[in-house]
């Protein structure tokens, strides 16, 4: 791995985290940049949260190596001027005022404290300041936790499942904030498990499950490579159709109401086939697979990858059953 | 890090939530009532007792009888202080704010225990002034041969208390684990081993035990404590090392 002196750099090599038997982060290597969202994205238990706590040095790893900028998080001076995490929420005490929380994080960093009133009009929680934060919604909790990460003016800011529990407002204003951080030249590494919130946010992507790494790529990549595209035609002349297109060489799919469907992006071609041919079409539109479908494809190889590695005769079935539900379930 | 960023960092968080008022003023209040009652009603038994009872009346020791009530109060404290970051959450926030966790834990326990000893010796100093009042003719003087360090013992005494609870709760993590050994052991077990004759020897090197020596001015005349007053408060002394050093490396070792 090169250790390049960019400022703003998270770079895992070969990190692991073993509790016991179970591997939740299995030899994760890949480098987080900056200038863009980075988006993390697994199932729930993909170990998208051991390798947050790994980076920040809260969990200690079982094999491996993070670095931030080239160092470990233990010894950078005064961490929260480097990166700022939100982590799960309500990670601080509830009978201690907004302001103070802050307050007492800035001063173990050397922040002024004129910059805890700052990050307060930020997130917009001014008026709450001197108020307990266990009064708190979980939105006004989210804005807390980010006020904390923004607190050191850090150049890489990490957030953990950001959107969770938030009303429409609040997720707007997040995905806002995120892309603004990114545009100032920041590194903005955030987890989900959500490809819809993924594909609203990020420029490049790595994808997990069950602690593996299954895609380091940009979104327009991940996007091309692994959601199927094609197009839909219908025609009232269905046969002429079929057979123009089998002697152009393109290969069709019936899949019933009449309904033929073409893989690859060729409506053009069609279209002028049909017009050379005076073919009548009631339909000629390009398809793509979501990125949903295309995230549980690829979680779903990795599960039959795991099943065919395993030595016990495990039937990939079942195992696809219990991707499908954690997936669905978060 | 500047070890003197994160001492005001801990002494912001103790200072701004109520557990910290609370405990600290019931160490006060009920030591200090507790101290003048004991002395107040000692004050009337005194005529009816015998001749050795009167040689090893000890009214400094007297006064300080509320504490062992009020060092309730002072390990709620500190068991709160640090099992409150594993019970909230902030733990991590903490530890990601401050990653040497060598620096984060003794910052917070440097604090915490000076604001206990703070404490401890306004309250072992109400305690014995009040409670003198109370004993009246039999009353003994700050000036008096030992009695001046049993007081500034009894406030030592609180701190270390405190410092004990702290080291727990850091190897325990959850307050009520914590609360459920450390009150019953130091209102009930420690007093059963130290008062029955089989268990007495071991009894008496017990932390709240050995460390409330410093505190007796009359040493009771078929006293065979092997230790001194200063020496008791050593023994107390190595527990609290114990159970800090204790605390520190599992700190170290776990996963925040």
């Amino acid at each position: 791995m090169s250790r390049s002196s960019v400022a703003g750099m998270i770079e895992l090599e070969g990190l692991t985290k073993r509790y016991g038997e179970k591997v939740a982060v299995n030899n994760l290597s890949f480098t987080v940049r900056p200038g863009i969202v980075t988006g993390f994205l697994g199932p729930n238990g993909a170990g998208k949260s051991t390798t947050m706590r790994m980076i920040l040095g809260l969990d200690h790893p079982t094999a491996g190596d993070v670095r931030i900028d080239g160092k470990h998080y233990e010894q950078l001076k005064d961490p929260l001027t480097y990166i700022g995490a939100l982590l799960e929420a309500k990670a601080w005490h509830g009978g201690r005022t907004a302001y103070n929380h802050l307050l007492c994080l800035a001063q173990s960093n050397g922040i002024p404290s004129g910059r805890v009133r700052d990050v307060l009009e930020t997130v917009g929680l001014t008026a709450v300041a001197k108020k307990k934060t266990k009064g708190f919604s979980m939105g006004m909790g989210q804005r807390l936790g980010i006020a904390a990460a923004l607190l050191g003016d850090p150049r890489i800011l990490m957030f953990d499942e950001p959107v969770n529990g938030l009303d429409p407002e609040g997720i707007h204003w997040i995905r806002t904030l995120m892309k603004s951080l990114a545009a100032q030249g920041r590194t903005v590494f955030v987890s989900s498990h959500l490809m819809s919130e993924m594909a609203l946010t990020a420029e490049h992507l790595v994808v997990i499950g069950q602690g593996r790494l299954l895609a380091d790529t940009s979104m327009a990549d991940f996007i091309a490579r692994n959601s199927r595209s094609y197009v839909r035609v219908r025609s009232p002349q269905r046969e002429r159709l079929l057979d123009v297109l089998h002697q152009a060489g393109i290969v069709t799919v019936e899949s019933g109401d009449g309904v033929l469907e073409v893989d690859g992006g060729k409506a053009e071609r069609i279209g002028e086939l049909a017009a050379q041919h005076r073919i009548t079409l009631h339909e000629l539109s390009p398809q793509q697979a979501s990125l949903e479908e295309a995230f549980m494809q690829l979680t779903a190889e990795s599960v039959e990858y795991h099943a065919h590695s395993e030595t016990s005769p495990a039937s990939p079935e079942p195992a696809r059953q219990q991707w499908g539900d954690g997936w669905k379930r978060g | 890090m500047a070890v003197t960023q994160v001492v005001r960092s801990e002494w912001t968080k103790i200072r701004s939530v109520a557990s910290t008022v609370w405990t600290l003023s019931l160490v006060v209040v009920v030591t200090v009532a507790l101290g003048m009652l004991i002395s107040a009603l000692s004050k009337n038994e005194f005529d009816s007792m015998n001749a050795q009872d009167r040689a090893d009346f000890d009214p400094t020791f007297i006064s300080f009888a509320g504490m062992s009530l009020g060092q309730l109060a002072m390990i709620v404290f500190g068991v709160l202080v640090v099992s409150n970051e594993y019970s909230t959450g902030m733990i991590r926030t903490s530890l990601a704010a401050v990653p040497q966790r060598g620096a984060f834990l003794f910052s917070k326990i440097a604090v915490a225990s000076g604001l206990a000893l703070l404490v401890g010796l306004v309250t072992s100093f109400a305690a014995f002034f009040l409670g003198q009042a109370m004993l009246g003719s039999h009353r003994a003087e700050i000036g008096d041969p030992g009695v001046l360090r049993a007081v500034l013992g009894g406030g030592l005494y609180m701190a270390l208390i405190a410092m004990f609870s702290m080291g727990v709760a850091a190897m325990l993590r959850s307050p009520m684990l914590s609360l459920g050994i450390l009150m019953p052991f130091f209102f009930l077990i420690s007093n059963i081993l130290g008062n029955v004759d089989a268990t007495k020897k071991v009894g008496r090197f017990l932390p709240d035990q050995a460390g409330s020596k410093i505190m007796q001015v009359v040493t009771p005349i078929d006293d065979d404590t092997p230790y001194g007053p200063w020496g008791g408060l050593g023994i107390m002394g190595l527990w609290v090392l114990a159970a800090l050093v204790g605390g520190y490396v599992l700190l170290k070792k776990r996963d925040a």
